[in-house]
Formats: structure tokens, sequence, C-alpha cells
């Protein structure tokens, strides 16, 4: 399965550590909240809600340089839209990889 | 150049901010995580650039343009291309970045933000004085003629010394009247006086906040006595 890289971030901070640190620091506090409102919609079957929350993880993924995954997110956002779960393990596989791509750095 | 950044993601506020130090020529003044909060700050601050995020909860990104008069010049910043043929409908955007972006395009659409040259849309103002009543019509007096103003596109009227402001979607009118007077040519199921200077169409609101509602750009107080009125009429949850 693709793996998370830092390229975009390193390639956005140059020199700058204390940038580097802090968007990492971000992305560590933002995403479990966004990946658990997620998980609630999903469950009580709030499609359009959840299209929502995945529109917002969509660009985690990709700033963590997931392109593939990307496509899969967006796809399962459009499939979401139309009240339709099509998509729902793979996308959820990218969550479970993010979030341990995280714990790691 | 001064600009502000709205966008309901830290992640991409932080970003944002971050390819901004990269460019000496911008100043970045605020950054907001709803368009609701930016429109207040307009209210009292002139800006030059905005980076809007299209995609956010209750009032998105195009629903922010049409709520400012006079916008600046913006650049779009969205997940998803798929809305860059409805923003470019808009006179006031510059360019349309898709996340994550890159330094590079980052700097072409600023490049391009100095070059575009964006006319501020006409506001006009003329003064007269009022008003007949006709229907869904108001007629105000003006150098001697009389000028049709659609009533449900007034969305405020202020009063002003001897005159009155009426403020429409496209146009302003300055009229030698009272607000009395003109309370009692609008329907009273969509006009509530909030203030003794402020009439408000009910359905324009934007939000509420304490004792003051947001109309357009505009900022309105609601007296303490007109406050319970305000509130029956709404729709509440």
């Amino acid at each position: 399965m693709e793996q998370p890289n830092l390229l975009y971030i390193d390639n956005l901070s140059g020199s700058d550590e204390a940038f580097k640190e802090k968007l990492i620091g971000i992305i560590k506090m933002e995403f479990p909240n966004e990946r658990e409102v997620y998980f609630k919609n999903i469950e009580s079957k709030k499609f359009k809600e959840a299209a929502e929350n995945v529109h917002k993880l969509k660009h985690k993924i990709s700033i963590l340089g997931l392109e593939k995954s990307y496509e899969v997110a967006a796809n399962f956002e459009n499939n979401l839209i139309k009240n339709s779960e099509v998509g729902k393990v793979d996308f959820e596989n990218i969550l479970t990889v993010i979030t341990n791509f995280l714990t790691r750095i | 150049m001064n600009c502000i950044i709205i966008d309901d993601e830290v992640t991409a506020r932080a970003i944002i901010e971050q390819l901004c130090s990269k460019v000496p020529s911008l100043n970045v003044l605020e950054a907001f995580p709803n368009a609701m909060k930016a429109i207040k700050y307009l209210n009292q601050n002139e800006v030059d650039l905005i980076f809007l995020d299209i995609h956010m909860p209750d009032f998105n990104g195009f629903d922010f343009i049409q709520a400012l008069k006079n916008p600046p010049k913006i650049i779009l910043t969205t997940s998803d291309s798929q809305f860059a043929i409805e923003a470019f409908e808009y006179d006031c955007i510059v360019d349309y970045l898709v996340k994550p972006i890159v330094l590079p395009r980052f700097e072409r659409a600023i490049q391009k933000s100095v070059a575009i040259d964006v006319k501020p849309t006409e506001s006009a103002s003329d003064s007269g004085n009022v008003e007949v009543s006709s229907g869904n019509d108001l007629y105000v007096n003006i150098d001697r003629r009389l000028i049709k103003i659609g009533i449900p596109s007034i969305y405020l009227v202020e009063a002003k010394g001897d005159y009155i402001h009426v403020k429409t979607e496209d146009k302003n009118y300055t009229v030698h009247s009272t607000l009395k007077k003109i309370e009692d040519k609008l329907p009273d199921d969509l006009f509530l006086k909030v203030h003794r200077s402020f009439i408000i169409n009910v359905q324009k609101i934007i939000d509420i906040e304490d004792n003051s509602v947001l109309i357009k750009k505009d900022v309105i107080p609601v007296s303490r006595s007109n406050r319970a009125e305000l509130m029956k009429r709404l729709n509440l949850l």
C-alpha cells in the first residue's frame, strides 16, 4: 500500500525547521479530530456530513504525498454525496496508514 | 499587498501563511476559520487580496463573495478543480489554486493578482426624496424623478439627520425623508426596526451576535427593546 512521506512539507519548509515542526504538530492535532468526526458521521449514516469530512481529510492525504490514495478519497467523497458507501474500506485503510505514520514522526 | 486568509482548516491556514512569508510584497493581516468572521473584519478594514477556501461548512466561498459589495482581489484555494468554471464568472477572482499549493504556482498567482486590475463594482448613490409605495415597489423622488426600488431588494434603511440611506442589492439611495415615513411604506413581515436609526430586511440577516446583526457587510446595532421582537421573527431551531 502507498506510504505517506514528508516531501511536500520538506519543500514547503525549506530550511525552516521551526515551521516544519509546527506544521507537523498541527496535522497531528487536526487529523485525529477530523478522523473521529468522520467515523461518527459514517456510523450514523450521515453521508453528506461524512463527505464533508472526507473532503477535509483529502487535503491531509495530499500533503502527505499519497497521490493514489487521494484519488480513492475523491471517489469515496463523490459516492458519499450520492448516499453510497462504496470505497469506505479502502478509504478507512488510508486513515489507518496515516494514523500509524503520524505516530512514528 | 495586505491580505487575509479564510479557511476552516488550521493546516491550510498555516501553509498559506508560510507561502505568503516567502513573498516579500505580501503582508498577512489576519487568518480566519470562517467567512462570517472575515466579513465582520472587512467591515472595518480594507484589504488588497483574500485567499479564500471554497469548501467551508454553512457559508462557502461563493456565498462569501456574494456577500461582499466591493470585493477585493480573491485567490481561491481548494482541494477540487471542479469549481474552476464557476470561479471565473466572478471578476474579483484572479486565480484558482488547487491544494496542496506549491510555491512556484503560488508565486505565479501573486504575479497575476498584481497584473490584474480588478474594477470595483460601481457604488451608486443618489440623493432625493420619498416615496410612493406600489405593491412590491417603492418609488423615491430623486431630482424630480420617481425612481422605482424593488422592496425585496432593500436590505437596510439608515436614518442620518434629515435623510435616510436606503441600501439595496445593487444600489444605494440617499433620500430626504424620515425613518418613520419609510417604515410605514415597508411590509411588516419583511422589515423590522431594530434600532432608532435602522430598519432591516429580516430575510437578509447573515448572523446575529449579542446586540448586533450582520446584514451584507453592515453590522447593525439592535436595541434592547427591539431584540425580543427580532428573535420572535426568526425561525429558531
